[in-house]
């Protein structure tokens, strides 16, 4: 696994800031001086030493698109911490792929575009506006760098993406259509990309003065999701392939389900449709071929919007589980942000670091846990300080703009068996 | 500027677009930019436009047709020069 999160760049860093719950979150001047309503943001603490160790001074040359920077961080970083390396053959490898979402790419590069193109300066473009500025140029990327010859492709369903994909590399592997997918996704950091978050008044406004304090999933006082960035990365392979090569296996994903709410039934374009997300939880845990008593920890989509509860509401439906009997919930958007397309791949890495961690990472900013929240389930299902467990299942969801739900179910990799 | 001067400067532009398996003591004045220095067309366009901001000329696309090999840059890059 790979990650590049607003709180930690590398797998050592971001379990740290977990474990220890350092938010990610700071200021960020140039959303002041643009009068944003939310000037506090996410980002990666990406430095120019760090990018001469993933791009060659050439791809460095005119690179403005920081969701490929993030996206090549975490991709790469994956990729060797799978034990894999760069395919350095004149043979693609056939079956190993790449699945790299993202919501929308390279738009600094977009915006340099737009202007040389106003001004009538087309020819100045250069050759990289392209690639930087298509959806897809982040799996592109990473195929050329890593050489890779089964599918490779970029989805994109809003702040699904990245628990998708994990689903998407899933049935590709278990159909048998590839051995090794290299799958994640990654959010562009800025302006450009946030403004029209704030435009919709869903970012909260008062915590300008105090970052760290801004995202407060599940708490009474939240007040709308931080704007987050960066990229989280899996590489994804049959068990047997895993266990042939000697690699180290994280967790394994026992099955997932996709739908979508079909904007119906109180579903809109921004808004969940609770029957399908109900029923998305109860297909991936019949696709899991477990049962809802099995889950013992839920990382939640829980972007500390008014839906908070709404989220614990499904969940506690679909489960059949509430009050005590619920399990433990967590949200890392306290510290991280909401990575937007980032989101589900930067929570799916680290949900599973708490299987290696033997600990369920703590909710920051909800000591005053919502009241509707509370009428659901026990305020000890949700960790305000990191749990020592040994948990064997863990639930993901993610959802997304356009009525659009993912969920994936974790089982903790036990080598002896 | 002694063109010398030029090729120098030409050089510098030319050596970030190589790929890995060529040195930049392989660039000669006779060099042709994708066949014997392997560049790719794109980052002949790159090219172009770091020579226009270096010498702060302006190439047209019918300068950029010709300018096949080092030399070719070198003498469009005198034209425009001359023309200023």
């Amino acid at each position: 696994m790979g990650v590049c999160a607003p709180n930690g760049i590398g797998l050592t860093n971001f379990t740290q800031s977990l474990i220890q719950g350092t938010s990610g979150i700071t200021h960020r001047p140039q959303l002041e001086k643009l009068g944003f309503g939310c000037q506090v943001a996410g980002e990666p603490p990406v430095n120019q030493a760090m990018l001469a160790n993933y791009f060659t001074p050439l791809e460095l040359r005119g690179l403005n698109a920081t969701g490929i920077i993030y996206g090549v961080i975490a991709g790469m970083d994956a990729w060797a911490d799978a034990g894999l390396s760069k395919n350095t053959t004149t043979i693609p490898n056939w079956d190993q792929g790449i699945i790299f979402g993202t919501g929308i790419l390279g738009v600094d590069k977009f915006r340099e575009a737009i202007h040389l193109i106003d001004e009538g300066n087309v020819r100045r473009l250069g050759s990289t506006s392209v690639i930087q500025t298509m959806a897809s140029g982040i799996s592109a990327y990473l195929g050329g760098l890593l050489g890779c010859g089964n599918q490779v492709t970029t989805n994109s369903a809003a702040c699904t993406t990245g628990t998708e994909g994990v689903i998407m590399a899933y049935d590709r592997i278990s159909q048998g259509k590839a051995e090794q997918i290299l799958t994640g996704s990654c959010s562009d950091s800025g302006p450009y990309v946030w403004g029209g978050f704030d435009a919709m008044r869903i970012l909260p406004r008062t915590y300008n003065d105090n970052p760290t304090q801004a995202s407060r999933p599940m708490s009474a006082t939240a007040g709308g999701f931080i704007p987050g960035s960066g990229a989280g990365a899996l590489v994804m392979e049959s068990l047997e392939s895993a266990r042939k090569r000697g690699a180290r296996i994280y967790a394994e994903v026992l099955g997932g389900e996709l739908n979508s709410g079909g904007q119906l039934g109180g579903g809109s374009m921004t808004a969940p449709n609770s029957m399908a997300v109900q029923r998305c939880i109860r297909k991936a845990i019949s696709n899991a071929g477990i049962s809802a008593a099995d889950i013992e920890v839920v990382n939640g989509h829980l972007t500390a919007t008014s839906k908070d509860a709404l989220e614990i509401e499904n969940w506690s439906k679909a489960l059949g589980r509430s009050g005590k009997d619920f399990p433990y919930i967590n949200s890392f958007k306290g510290t991280v942000g909401h990575c937007l397309a980032a989101a589900g791949s930067i929570e799916c890495v680290a949900s599973i670091l708490q299987f290696q961690e033997n600990t369920i990472f703590k909710n920051i900013n909800c000591n005053d846990l919502h009241p509707d929240i509370e009428s659901i389930i026990s305020v000890q299902c949700v960790p305000r300080e990191p749990i020592s467990y040994n948990a064997s299942i863990i639930a993901k969801a993610s959802f997304g703009f356009g009525d659009v739900n993912a969920c994936v179910i974790f089982k903790s990799y036990k080598s002896d068996i | 500027m002694e063109r010398e001067e030029k090729y120098q400067t030409l050089k510098n532009i030319v050596k970030v677009y190589l790929p890995e398996d060529v040195d930049v003591t392989d660039i000669k004045q006779n060099s042709h930019f994708m066949e014997n220095l392997n560049i790719n067309s794109a980052n002949l366009v790159d090219i172009v436009l770091d020579v226009e901001d270096a010498f702060d000329i302006r190439l047209e696309n019918e300068d950029m047709d010709q300018m096949q090999t080092v030399n070719d840059a070198l003498a469009i890059i005198d034209a425009k020069l001359s023309q200023k």
